[in-house]
């Protein structure tokens, strides 16, 4: 796709030279993106910029176990209901850390996403939209990475903590291009080959770098588009980053931290993302596996909840204390819900008819749950919402017009789904 | 031979079980009784040591008593999680249940309305196993706070907490001689305790009923029940390996037998089914008895010697707990369409 900017206008060229310029005259590989900022402006920018925290429960998240405990009912489950810090809300057992902060949280009860399928329950969870065959949306993280990171960002704006696979970016932005793709931490490690590589002299690499950007700005001067921007924003990006390495080694946190976090992967992930928002990423999700539990149900929810309690909680806490919850939105999503009936297997199956949705701390009223789902957990009875509606609602929670829309390519494509709007209930 | 086994060996010597009045035949194993509970699934049972009741925990925390010979049935209310666990005094008067809710709880077995006597907070989370010892003095549990705990039977004093396990215990079982407990945990682990000190005399290795699924991210397993032989010979440790799917229930059943003098493993019984062997017990013929739910409910027999079953009986649908009769002839199953069954091991009456 060619940018409508190809048609060489002055003021475009100029503004591009002198990015590059001065990109070049930085000296070192990040003259590029970092020498952008300086120290007291990325200040001023790290305590007004919006920022998203999402967590991903793989596999599908039972609502009865965690956000909407329906115990002594057919339904229910062997696990009870415990109070939390908000008078009246109460969550499932399994969460007793969690239960202590929620007064920075609210439980979106009454999701119903009509969507039982995995894939096409992240489709929706993620874009805001059904998917269709007829065109492709942008995840959230794309989106945030677009319309708030700075475009002088260090670190990229749209990233992903994953428990395995490897690193590299994903095709998940669609329209936006692959400049706002996301990019993997497998296992929570630092992006691939963001290390320059010991037989390369730091000279040379400047050297190489600087004979690429020569090469770049000539060609870029007739033959520009999105995806040579792309290209030369990946490499620009890429040297900031190498740069910055160290902001995604969770090593270099605090020891005890780790401790309050958790000593497994998904406490380390956790200690991570704070490491990451700390350090002006705009939109980090972290994934925790597996709740697709169609067998014993119980147990494996007991297993996996232990781990989210202890790290969610901790970090909550501290972008609590940090001041960061009036500048991050925190949202915990699935692909859909599971089954109130329990199957021979001590299973719950997958149910997108009635079940929960938890955003916190930026734009979004704090401390209580939105949305009834009836005795049993079958179905919502007050305030039902869905997947677009509640897209819209993170994106205005952070500022932004969930109305509005994207200049890509000379269209303008809508921000979220322009069918639906936020829920106005749940913004601050 | 280590120190708990040669004390062990002398004791069996008078243990022996009596023998049963009449002689089962697995392969003419039918299902005599049902008895049905319309408000929810099953997922634990146990004959009384009279012979005359069946107890079953449901899905509803209630805990529901059936006289076998008149079908009288009562409901027993005081847990405020499911009853997976369930124990009796020698004499067959004192029901002792264990809930997910972590509490211990004891009862008048045979009295019309059976109402709490006592109870216990006895785990932090779940309480899922319990054993009463030969004695009768003591009661055995183990939960998911990695524990297993001793508690006096008179009084539900706490006696003596076991620390050792570094994951959930799924079952206990005290030796026959009284001066040993067992407990088995999610990785398979088998720790021989002494019950007058508290003191790990050995482990029994049962990894292979442990699955750490590494795509899904999750442990599976567990040694979900322990048997001694009648000859005190060998122990046996049942549940579920092969978990390819863990979340989807993609298993096969196992039960381990080791010789118990060596705490090596003797034999693995392999039956090929897709199911889990919740529980597994030694008939006093000398051959086992597994209960197995799953997509193939089942009861497996095995012989000692032999890695497959020489028989399996299907169930009407999937079992979740299993116990034998003192007659040694009928089997009690517990199951998720919210029947308790009662099969024999003979022919049909007529």
């Amino acid at each position: 796709m060619r940018t409508s900017y190809a048609c060489r206008s002055p003021e475009h060229f100029i503004a591009r030279r002198r990015f590059l310029g001065q990109l070049a005259a930085g000296g070192t590989l990040v003259g590029g993106l970092g020498a952008l900022v300086r120290p007291a402006a990325a200040e001023q920018l790290a305590k007004s910029q919006k920022r998203i925290l999402c967590f991903y429960m793989a596999g599908g998240l039972s609502q009865l176990e965690s956000w909407d405990p329906k115990p002594g009912t057919d339904t229910g489950g062997p696990f009870r209901a415990i109070p939390t810090s908000v008078p009246g809300v109460h969550i499932s057992e399994l969460l007793p850390n969690i239960a202590k902060q929620m007064q920075h949280l609210t439980i979106v009860r009454g999701v119903n996403t009509k969507e039982d399928d995995h894939g096409k329950g992240n489709y929706l969870m993620t874009t805001g939209r059904r998917q269709t065959p007829a065109a492709d949306y942008p995840q959230l993280g794309a989106v945030a990475a677009k319309a708030l990171a700075p475009e002088d960002a260090a670190i990229p704006g749209h990233i992903r903590i994953t428990p395995g696979g490897g690193g590299g970016r994903s095709n998940d932005a669609a329209y936006l291009g692959p400049r706002y793709a996301s990019i993997s931490l497998g296992g929570g490690n630092p992006p691939s080959n963001s290390a320059r590589d010991a037989s390369l002299a730091e000279a040379a690499d400047v050297e190489r770098n600087a004979l690429r950007r020569r090469a770049d700005e000539r060609f870029l001067l007739r033959r520009r588009s999105a995806l040579t921007d792309a290209y030369t924003y990946s490499y620009e990006q890429a040297q900031a980053l190498m740069q910055k390495r160290e902001v995604f080694d969770v090593t270099k946190e605090p020891e005890q931290d780790l401790n309050r976090y958790g000593t497994f992967d998904f406490g380390r992930h956790c200690l991570l993302a704070r490491r990451l928002l700390s350090n002006g990423a705009t939109f980090v999700q972290v994934t925790h596996s597996n709740y697709d539990t169609h067998n014993e149900n119980f147990d494996f929810h007991l297993e996996q909840l232990g781990e989210f309690d202890q790290s969610f909680a901790a970090l909550v806490a501290d972008l609590a204390e940090r001041g960061m919850l009036d500048s991050t939105l925190i949202v915990v999503i699935s692909e859909f819900g599971r089954t109130p009936r329990i199957n021979h297997f001590y299973g719950r199956d997958h149910w997108s008819a009635a079940w929960s949705v938890l955003v916190g701390g930026c734009g979004v009223k704090r401390g209580g749950a939105f949305g009834k789902t009836n005795a049993g957990g079958t179905e919502v009875v007050d305030n039902q919402v869905d997947h677009g509606q509640l897209f819209h609602t993170y994106l205005s929670a952070v500022g932004l017009d969930s109305t509005g829309t994207f200049d890509v390519a000379g269209r303008a494509m809508p921000m979220a789904d322009p069918a639906t709007s936020a829920i106005k209930e749940l913004l601050a | 031979m280590s120190e708990g086994a040669a004390q062990v060996a002398g004791q069996q010597q008078t243990q022996q079980p009596a023998a049963p009045p009449a002689k089962p035949d697995p392969a003419q194993t039918h299902v005599e009784k049902e008895f049905k509970y319309d408000k929810s699934p099953f997922i634990s049972c146990r004959f009384d040591p009279t012979g005359r009741f069946v107890f079953a925990g449901a899905e509803d925390m209630t805990v529901q008593r059936w006289d076998l010979a008149t079908g009288a049935q009562a409901s027993l209310a005081g847990h405020s999680s499911w009853v997976r666990s369930l124990g009796f005094s020698p004499d067959g008067a004192t029901l002792y249940t264990g809930g997910y809710e972590g509490r211990l709880v004891w009862w008048p077995a045979a009295a019309d309305a059976p109402a709490p006597a006592r109870s216990v907070e006895a785990h932090a989370g779940w309480l899922r196993c319990l054993a009463v010892s030969p004695d009768g003095q003591s009661i055995a549990t183990g939960g998911n706070d990695k524990l297993v705990k001793l508690w006096n039977a008179a009084d539900g004093a706490p006696v003596r907490t076991f620390t050792g396990h570094t994951a959930n215990v799924y079952s206990v079982l005290f030796h026959p001689s009284g001066q040993f407990l067992l407990s088995g945990d999610l990785m398979g682990q088998v720790q021989q305790w002494e019950v007058a000190t508290g003191k790990l005399m050995r482990t029994f290795d049962a990894k292979e009923l442990h699955t750490y699924e590494k795509g899904q991210a999750v442990d599976y397993g567990g040694v979900r029940s322990m048997a001694l032989s009648p000859d005190g010979k060998s122990l046996a440790c049942s549940g579920l390996h092969k978990a390819t799917n863990p979340l989807g229930a993609v298993q096969d059943p196992l039960v381990i037998e080791f010789d118990w003098e060596s705490a090596k493993q003797r034999i693995l019984h392999a039956p090929d089914a897709k199911t889990v062997a919740w529980r597994v017990v030694y008939h006093p013929e000398g051959f086992l008895i597994a209960g197995c739910g799953g997509t193939d409910p089942l009861l497996l027999f095995l012989k000692p010697d032999q890695d497959k079953e020489f028989f399996r009986f299907k169930l009407p649908n999937t079992a979740r707990d299993m116990d034998l009769h003192p007659d040694g002839l009928r089997v009690a199953t517990a199951h998720f369409d919210k029947h308790v069954r009662i099969s024999r091991m003979a022919a049909k009456a007529g």
